[in-house]
């Protein structure tokens, strides 16, 4: 079943029947190719089914069994798993169109969906670019290029020399016209790489340098330009429609500031810090940028603002965004159906005045990633993937996820490591927050390492809370990395209520084995003991009626009494514990561990034990379990054949960095450095076979 | 009356207090709980009932008529896990160290009887200094008894042993003739021999955690079948274990109320088998998802990976399941995993536990060690215990069941009571590249030729349907229906009724 994704609009605002595919279109498309993988061509495909248009996947080796694939009516295969060797070959994309005669690409985002020769490659076969025209890609896709085009359309523009400079007494200069601090960037850049910020002319002559010779050896184009650097930024974006026929509107913004390395985490819509006017002004300086280049298609407007609210133009992004399903959540278009009908030469419908904001919406990427290791990529197989449920429940609150994976699919080396983008959507901010941390909850992953915690932390700080954000919002909060939550007051409650009841379920039901002795039946202490992480927290459980159960914390150490009635329909074996406690909904993630269970909330993560409070005494006796610090060693992670070793003794290493390959079973795995360390000595050489968890070299 | 009363009280209360304050501190602070606080949290809450509380030695010799404790080093009686009747016998150290007497032996004896006539299973916790020198043969004596009725027990109710402590010497044999044993890591070891002895004989130096401690009996000497942190998770586990072991031989495995669907559908297995025949899979993901709400008890976990054994429930019955890890070596068998597995496959059919076996084997390990250290012998003893095994069995082909490792697998051949394979499932003689090699060896400098040789072979025999058109497969079933055929097909067999011939008993080459 496909689960509608603009209930909140179909519902507040009725005007669904306006733009939804129910209209009689002639010219529209029969059949598209979707140019791309994962949950953007998912995506894709949700919209073009509903719009009864027929579907192309293409697919590499190592996709043979994605999502994208069963979604799609029709698969073609297009290569090796190496996005360069199948995704990004314009010939294999249009070959596969010719074969299964499909009118149209829709290239999602990322790979080539902002190729200029891919457009006129297209073009030239007579197959309908669902995209901008080429030379919107083209002009936008030169950062210099961009901006001078932008400031002649009267586009507000950071302030700055954008033409070549030569030499550094020239760049000099021109930093001291444009006022300190600036900021160097090279003309070809990204990713941070050639970006220097100088507050002094002696940091601009070093930064010149600098950045040039990066930019040479990153990009192989070592022009460079100058402009102010504004401080403690925030990424806002804005979203326009245009149909290249004179209809342009803007559909609100999109404030993406948690960032991490430049990778969005989350985003929202609209933006806490705007107000009308600013949103106004920005909006319609991104409509005009979009009219300048005679823009068709869906296109984004990146601006950064500062903390006055002046706002400057960052660069245009030629395609569907990752982050545009918050857009569609607050304002009910559906911009992938927007963009197939403008592909197809339709006009807008659509006018500014339609498009109203309504409500917020923020949406967490969930990423393969190990939050607890500096956010290294984790792959493998997803033994468990359990999203939350979809749809838009009875306070009008909606969750949206938008996924391109599956319970025992792969998550592989080769792409993007995002798994899905989690949305909620709800009448103000508050409530999508409090209803993202809760889906958060209630997102269940296994089998590979996942950002879930990090993002759930960051729902409940405060400064996240109360919308005071920047562009350094991860670094400066997260300044050491992510190391978990500490549980403690309400996060506390829930959990060891969670563990207690769940325990007194399963309880209950041993006492019902079979084989026992005759007599009275046993009886089970109701009063327990919760052990949270080593610190035992006393409870007491009653059962109310058949479907309620009370537990009783008592009240110690400074901790107030609490009387909470839990109802849940849990069942041992549920990876989610979901239920009501005082009436609230609750979700926690629970898994299995010897004599307990591991649960996590809130961005908490905590191993749990339910004693008899004899038990816990007696376990409050037991020593502490010293963890053996492994942290300086590169363990044997499986029984294998030493193939080569990388590094030598003495040398530097940086997190990543491969170490050693090890052959097991005909496999080669690489062994990578966790962390940036210096190898003290090595312990094996290549053709040793070693045992799992031998020592394969220690670090300094 | 109110007296003697009262003198019932004050000798229990002294009793209880075993070696006195000074030594349950000590005890304590060895990170060790005393013998009676082991036996509390073994058992239902308030159950224990104590026998021979007040029995004391009968040493004259060597100052002993001196120094008399009442329950002499050892606490018996009985309780329940959660309702079901268990007799329980537990070392007291701080009791002359827990050292064995005529008495203490007679007190364990006892129960032992007590277990065997009332068909329940018997707890031994360990932790003692091996036999009281003082009382001398008298001592030995008291251990043959013990070792005795371990012997008579075995396979008629389940005895289960945990290590908590040092258990040397004597001491050991008991333990080593149980169904299970446990330790604790860190505070147990258990050898033949200590250190001192070690020293003088060989002029080895060696600690007593690495001649006998639980990182050695759990990997390296297979004598333990689990290691737990401390002494509470080790007795809870062996309360988690109990729940899924019948009293006794003529007794039916107990049955726990599920909540979990007999024909829940797992669509994440129908991709557990990788594209590439030469990539690894966790076969623990196939237990797991199949067995009653993921919950599954391991043995031996840290030995032989290459197998997989353990208890699990199907619609809250317990059963056995052995399987074939491909994750380690491949999933081959070798000495260490068909001794492991086959003892497992043992303690099943004695107790009426039905098995359940996941094939994923490439064949048997070679190499010199291998057959120098009598894999033929040892592989025998897996071919000898799933042939004689009269309990029902089903099996499940995942990948690979290539050569003698097939029929041993629990295969049709050997009596498997029905046997299914996955689509994926390739039964030949071994794989397709060795052997085409070996067929079309003429060809061998012919690159092309014989890379087609292998793909003629895998396509005539790297499936089930070979296999399946003489029968030796019952069906070939969907991956994702695997929980809802297990569980079919044991309700199918829940009355199989199959008797080998009469003997005394068998003759598995140990």
């Amino acid at each position: 079943m496909l689960i509608d994704i603009f209930p909140a609009a179909q519902q507040t605002l009725g005007f669904i029947g306006l733009y939804s595919a129910g209209g009689v279109e002639s010219c529209m498309f029969g059949k598209i190719l979707i140019a791309n993988r994962g949950e953007i061509a998912c995506r894709v495909i949700k919209t073009a089914r509903k719009m009864g248009i027929k579907t192309v996947a293409v697919y590499s080796d190592a996709d043979a069994q994605a999502l994208h694939v069963s979604q799609a009516d029709e698969a073609v295969h297009i290569g090796p798993p190496a996005a360069a060797e199948s995704y990004l070959v314009i010939d294999k994309i249009v070959e596969a169109c010719r074969q299964t005669g499909a009118e149209a690409v829709h290239p999602g985002y990322g790979f080539l969906s902002e190729n200029a020769q891919f457009a006129k490659r297209l073009e030239k076969e007579g197959i309908a670019f669902v995209g901008p025209n080429v030379r919107a890609i083209e002009v936008m896709g030169d950062k210099i290029a961009s901006k001078k085009f932008a400031n002649d359309a009267k586009v507000s523009t950071v302030p700055g020399y954008l033409g070549v400079i030569e030499t550094a007494d020239e760049a000099v200069k021109i930093a001291g016209e444009i006022g300190f601090p600036v900021m160097i960037k090279a003309s070809a850049g990204g990713g941070g790489k050639g970006m220097r910020i100088a507050r002094s002319r002696d940091d601009v002559a070093e930064g010149f340098a600098a950045s040039m010779s990066e930019a040479r050896s990153s990009f192989g184009d070592d022009r460079v330009f100058i402009e102010k650097f504004v401080e403690n930024p925030r990424h806002i974006e804005i979203q326009v429609l245009a149909d290249g026929q004179g209809g342009a509107i803007y559909l609100g913004e999109r404030e993406c500031s948690i960032q991490r390395r430049n990778q969005k985490v989350i985003e929202e819509a609209p933006s806490p810090f705007l107000d009308a006017e600013t949103r106004k002004a920005m909006g319609e300086q991104a409509v005009a940028l979009a009219k300048a280049v005679d823009y068709r298609s869906a296109g984004t407007v990146e601006f950064i603002v500062d903390t006055d609210r002046n706002f400057y133009f960052l660069e245009m992004n030629t395609r569907l965004q990752v982050e545009h399903p918050v857009t569609e959540l607050i304002t009910g278009v559906d911009l992938v159906e927007q963009m197939l009908r403008v592909a197809a030469g339709e006009k807008l419908k659509l006018k500014q005045k339609d498009i109203e904001l309504n409500g917020w919406a923020i949406e967490s990427r969930i990423y393969a990633e190990d939050p607890y290791r500096g956010f290294l990529p984790s792959t493998g197989r997803l033994v468990r993937y359990r999203p939350p449920a979809e749809g838009t429940d009875k306070t009008g609150h909606t969750v949206r996820n938008d996924t391109g994976v599956y319970e025992g699919g792969e998550i592989s080396i080769y792409y993007d490591p995002m798994i899905a983008k989690l949305c909620t959507h709800g009448p103000d901010r508050d409530s999508a927050i409090e209803h993202m941390a809760r889906a958060l909850d209630a997102f269940y992953i296994e089998g590979i390492q996942h950002n879930v915690p990090f993002l759930s932390a960051v729902m409940q700080h405060p400064r996240w809370i109360a919308g005071n954000l920047t562009t350094g919002f991860i670094d400066e909060e997260f300044p050491d990395g992510f190391s978990g939550i500490e549980a403690s007051g309400a996060a506390l409650s829930v959990l060891t209520t969670v563990a207690a009841v769940m325990d007194h379920m399963e309880n209950m039901r041993r006492r019902r084995i079979t084989d026992q002795m005759g007599g009275n039946p046993v009886k089970f202490s109701v009063k327990r003991v919760v052990s949270l992480d080593g610190e035992q927290h006393p409870v007491e459980i009653s059962e109310d009626g058949s479907a309620l159960l009370r537990v009783l914390h008592p009240g110690a150490g400074g901790k107030a009494a609490a009387d909470l009635a839990v109802q849940s329909d849990w069942r041992p074996g549920d990876p989610v514990w979901r239920g009501q406690i005082n009436g609230h909904d609750v979700a926690v993630q629970v898994r299995r561990v010897l004599n307990g269970y591991r649960v996590a909330y809130r961005g908490v993560d905590a191993e749990a034990h339910v004693y008899t409070r004899r038990e816990a005494e007696l376990a409050a006796l037991m020593p502490e379990v010293e963890v053996a610090d492994t942290s300086k060693l590169l363990l044997c992670p499986m029984p294998g054949l030493v193939v080569s070793i990388a590094v030598e003794e003495g040398q530097d290493v940086k997190a990543g960095e491969a170490l050693c390959i090890v052959e097991a079973m005909k496999m080669e795995n690489i062994l990578r450095a966790e962390r940036d360390s210096v190898v003290a000595k090595l312990n094996c050489a290549p053709g040793d076979s070693l045992a799992v968890d031998e020592v394969i070299m220690e670090f300094e | 009356m109110r007296n003697i009363l009262e003198e019932l009280g004050e000798r229990r209360d002294v009793a209880r207090m075993g070696g006195g304050q000074r030594r349950i501190d000590a005890q304590h602070g060895r990170g060790k709980l005393t013998a009676r606080e082991r036996v509390e949290l073994l058992l239902d809450e308030g159950s224990f009932e104590e026998f021979d509380m007040f029995v004391e030695h009968r040493c004259t010799d060597f100052g002993m008529e001196k120094s008399k404790v009442p329950g002499d080093g050892v606490v018996t009686g009985w309780g329940t896990i959660n309702g079901r009747v268990v007799y329980v016998f537990a070392k007291d150290f701080t009791v002359f160290g827990g050292s064995l007497s005529e008495t203490h032996a007679r007190k364990i004896t006892k129960i032992q009887d007590m277990a065997l006539r009332n068909r329940a299973p018997i707890v031994g916790v360990f932790d003692a200094g091996g036999a009281r020198i003082q009382e001398g043969v008298a001592a030995l004596g008291g251990y043959g008894e013990v070792f005795l009725r371990n012997v008579l027990a075995s396979g008629v109710i389940p005895q289960i042993s945990v290590i908590m402590g040092p258990c040397a010497g004597g001491d050991v044999y008991s333990p080593a003739m149980t169904d299970f044993i446990f330790m604790v890591k860190g505070t147990s070891y258990m050898f033949v021999t200590g250190p001192d002895v070690v020293k003088t004989v060989t002029n080895e130096t060696v600690t007593a955690e690495e001649l006998g401690g639980a990182s050695v009996h759990t990997v390296k000497s297979s004598i333990a079948d689990g290691g737990y942190e401390n002494d509470v998770e080790a007795l809870l586990q062996v309360r988690r274990l109990i729940d899924f072991l019948p009293s006794s031989n003529t007794d039916d495995v107990p049955i726990i109320p599920s909540f979990d669907e007999a024909e829940r559908y797992e669509n994440s297995l129908d991709t557990l088998i990788p594209s590439n025949p030469n990539q690894p899979y966790d076969i623990k993901e196939l237990i797991v998802k199949v067995a009653d709400e993921g919950d599954f008890f391991e043995i031996q976990e840290s030995f032989a990976k290459n197998i997989v054994v353990g208890f699990a429930r199907i619609e809250g019955r317990t059963v056995g399941m052995v399987a074939n890890q491909p994750m380690v070596l491949a999933g081959v068998l070798d000495s260490d995993a068909s001794r492991k597995a086959a003892r497992f496959v043992r303690f099943c059919d004695c107790f009426s536990i039905p098995i359940i076996t996941f094939v994923d084997v490439p064949g048997f390990l070679p190499g010199t060690a291998q057959e120098y250290g009598g894999l033929i012998k040892h592989g025998a003893k897996l071919l000898f215990a799933y042939s004689e095994a009269t309990v029902p069995k089903v099996t499940v082909i995942t990948r690979k069941a290539y050569g003698g490792a097939y029929d041993v697998m629990s295969s049709k051949h050997i009596r498997g009571d029905v046997n299914y394979a996955w689509p994926s499932a390739e039964i030949a003689v071994m794989g397709p590249k060795g052997a085409a090699e070996i067929i079309y060896r003429s060809e061998l400098d012919d690159k092309e030729k014989i890379a087609e040789r292998i793909s003629e072979y895998e396509h005539r025999f790297a499936n089930p349907f070979v296999a399946a058109e003489r029968g030796y497969i019952d069906e070939v079933i969907m991956p994702h229906s695997t929980r809802k055929r297990l569980s079919r097909a044991l309700n199918m067999l829940s009355k199989k009724s199959v008797t080998n011939p009469w003997k005394k008993h068998d003759n598995i080459p140990l």
